[in-house]
């Protein structure tokens, strides 16, 4: 009996559904919104998530950054002199820690580049020893890389990429040219490639750079602002390689055990920690527009539910009168919100999927890896689905209750 | 047309209901008694507030009595708890309403339905049964009708083949041909007949004397208590009330007569 009614019910719900389509989206507009919410920060969230990752994977696991840091609120007891990070911290690293294959010190500098009569101000310039070539595998694509004679000569050499090209109006290949930097001649020895970098990370991908030897900056910019980067052996050392930094570097800043660090250690791995941490925080925060928007549409499920049982009191005494149990009734009345719920659900669905693939097919779309995983159309249908149960109780309890006699005589 | 050889199918004894309409208590039933029999086709009648609705409730297994016994078809149904008189409802009764109570959206088959959808004895071939039933009131040619596309006839015969569709042991009836003209109401009373004919228990209320003339045995209520009980055709009220209406009709033929010649 239980399986006929059930399915009685959900076909009576869906003509009732249908007889009234205006109404039953009105109503279940906050289920609609609900879900489609779901769908869209979820799928939003996977392909950002995606497009985020991608770009990390452009730096490589194993990188490991070193730069001086300020600690929070101790602006006074800290000169720039005892953060600043010296080749010699540098090069004692190397030494010191072992889980390190390679290091190098970067200082940017910014220059003025004048080539014929193109004059360029504020040029960066990153001055760097050749392991930077292994470090950020980027390497010469014509002429020949950063050599370490160029270092112990301090030599006016330098690389150029494709943008820096462009924008000084170089030849094609401007190997042999020269580069006057803040009135300095430099010999342009090879081009390196451009290496898409985020714009999350503040680096315009189409922007001119020049790479010179560090001691040749160094000359240029005595006791200039420098960081480090460094790569790991493999990518699980960076643990290992943090500790062996930090010990080091607190050792020769004599550092109290009660005073913090005036350094960062920071690797890749970290930053897509943290990433992962705030896309879970916009998770929670939609989870909870989410919450709002179904009590919302609970609420509205309610109400259409409340006037449902008014109206059909008749047919309910009906019922009754021909044998329905009470617990029958409330069953259908549950299955009619149930079955409101699910096709509000279903609508939320199409429009937060369509909403998805519209921002697959976006040009130049940063979300091209959005999609809706399983989980989340499960989930969303099953809180809806819940909602109904919920907000559909009190209603059909009401119409379980209603006695058959007076509800036969209900005008 | 009493049949003593016919089993009892209705026992009431000293039936009791008081309501409690705020502080005030109203005695609808004061201690009524009375037997129907197997195949006896039964009127009800009785002013307003003389209990008849309240019968026709506890008959029904709509309500409750406050005391006194009622036993259907052999069961007890005075201590029957929500759910066993729902059951007793789907097995043992068909109703049929004056204002008909089908369901708008539903055809005239799915109405004819709605009853086994509840029912714990009819597990297959319940859309078999709805059609014999809607062939028995003569509707074999409207079952995918909706009520709004049947005339008030022709909805009546689908709530009696409602009322038929699980075999009951009784068809309540009440006032069935009070929203029907005169001529589809003498139909549906033809049809009653028809089943009572072939064997059916039929308990109807009504309030108009050639109505309850169709039935084998008027009982009379007032206050509450059983005023009078006979075969229709012992009935002083009604064999009164025969008697002025042929009196009534042959003045008005012989006044028509006469009339006529000038």
């Amino acid at each position: 009996m239980f399986i006929r009614v059930l399915i009685q019910t959900v076909v009576l719900a869906l003509a009732q559904i249908w007889a009234n389509k205006v109404r039953a989206m009105l109503t279940t507009l906050g289920i609609i919104i609900a879900v489609a919410a779901v769908i869209i920060i979820v799928g939003a969230m996977t392909g950002l998530k995606t497009f985020v990752l991608d770009q990390f994977a452009t730096f490589g696991a194993n990188k490991v950054w070193v730069f001086p840091r300020m600690p929070p609120n101790m602006r006074d007891r800290y000169s720039f002199r005892q953060l600043r990070l010296t080749t010699a911290q540098i090069d004692g690293i190397a030494q010191f820690s072992p889980s390190l294959e390679r290091i190098t010190p970067v200082m940017m500098l910014n220059t003025t580049v004048q080539f014929g009569d193109r004059v360029r101000p504020g040029v960066p310039v990153q001055g760097v020893r050749p392991s930077w070539h292994e470090i950020e595998q980027r390497f010469a694509l014509k002429g020949r890389p950063l050599a370490p004679l160029d270092e112990e000569e301090r030599r006016q050499v330098c690389l150029v990429n494709d943008k820096a090209i462009d924008e000084l109006g170089l030849d094609a290949d401007p190997t042999g040219d020269f580069l006057l930097l803040d009135g300095r001649r430099f010999l342009i020895v090879g081009v390196v490639e451009t290496k898409a970098v985020s714009p999350m990370f503040g680096g315009n991908e189409a922007q001119s750079e020049l790479i010179i030897p560090f001691r040749t900056g160094e000359m240029m910019r005595p006791e200039p602002r420098m960081f480090a980067i460094a790569t790991t052996r493999s990518p699980e050392l960076f643990a290992d390689a943090k500790v062996e930094i930090g010990t080091y570097l607190r050792r020769v800043r004599h550092l109290k055990p009660d005073e913090p660090d005036t350094f960062g250690v920071e690797a890749i791995e970290q930053v897509i920690e943290q990433f992962k941490k705030v896309a879970g925080a916009i998770t929670v925060g939609a989870g909870a527009v989410v919450g709002i928007s179904l009590l919302v549409g609970g609420i509205g499920i309610m109400n259409i539910m409340l006037v449902s049982v008014s109206e059909r009191t008749r047919e309910i005494g009906l019922r009754k009168a021909v044998g329905a149990r009470p617990g029958v009734i409330l069953i259908q009345f549950l299955v009619e919100a149930v079955v409101l719920c699910l096709v509000g659900a279903g609508v939320g669905l199409l429009l937060g999927n369509g909403a998805v693939l519209a921002m697959r097919m976006a040009k130049d779309s940063p979300l091209e890896a959005a999609q809706t995983p399983m989980w989340a159309i499960v989930v969303s249908a099953a809180f809806a689905a819940a909602t109904g149960v919920i907000f559909g109780m009190f209603p059909a309890i009401k119409a379980a209750r209603l006695n058959p006699i007076d509800a036969l005589r209900h005008e | 047309m009493v049949a003593p050889q016919h089993p009892l199918i209705i026992r009431i004894a000293d039936l009791h209901k008081v309501y409690r309409i705020g502080a005030e208590k109203v005695h609808a039933l004061r201690g009524m008694s009375l037997e129907i029999r197997r195949n006896e086709f039964v009127a009800i009648m009785g002013a307003s507030g003389s209990g008849k609705s309240t019968l026709l409730n506890v008959l029904g297994c709509l309500d409750q009595p406050t005391r006194g016994v009622y036993e259907l078809a052999g069961r007890p149904t005075h201590r029957m708890s929500v759910g066993e008189l729902s059951g007793v409802r789907n097995d043992l009764i068909g109703f049929v309403f004056q204002s008909f109570e089908l369901l708008p959206r539903a055809t005239a088959l799915k109405n004819v339905q709605l009853p086994l959808i509840y029912s714990r004895r009819y597990w297959v071939g319940t859309g078999a049964r709805a059609r014999r039933a809607l062939e028995r009131v003569g509707l074999a040619d409207r079952m995918k009708h909706r009520p709004n596309q049947l005339s008030g006839g022709q909805r009546q015969r689908v709530a009696i083949a409602r009322a038929l569709v699980n075999e009951p042991a009784i068809i309540l009836a009440d006032e069935p041909t009070g929203n029907l003209d005169s001529k589809t109401g003498d139909e549906i009373i033809g049809l009653f007949r028809q089943l009572h004919a072939e064997g059916q228990t039929i308990i109807m209320v009504t309030h108009e004397e050639d109505i309850a003339g169709n039935a084998g045995r008027i009982i009379r209520l007032r206050d509450g208590v059983v005023m009078s009980d006979h075969p229709t055709e012992e009935d002083p009220t009604h064999q009164d009330y025969v008697r002025r209406a042929l009196e009534t009709a042959q003045r008005d033929a012989g006044r028509a007569a006469p009339g006529a010649a000038p």
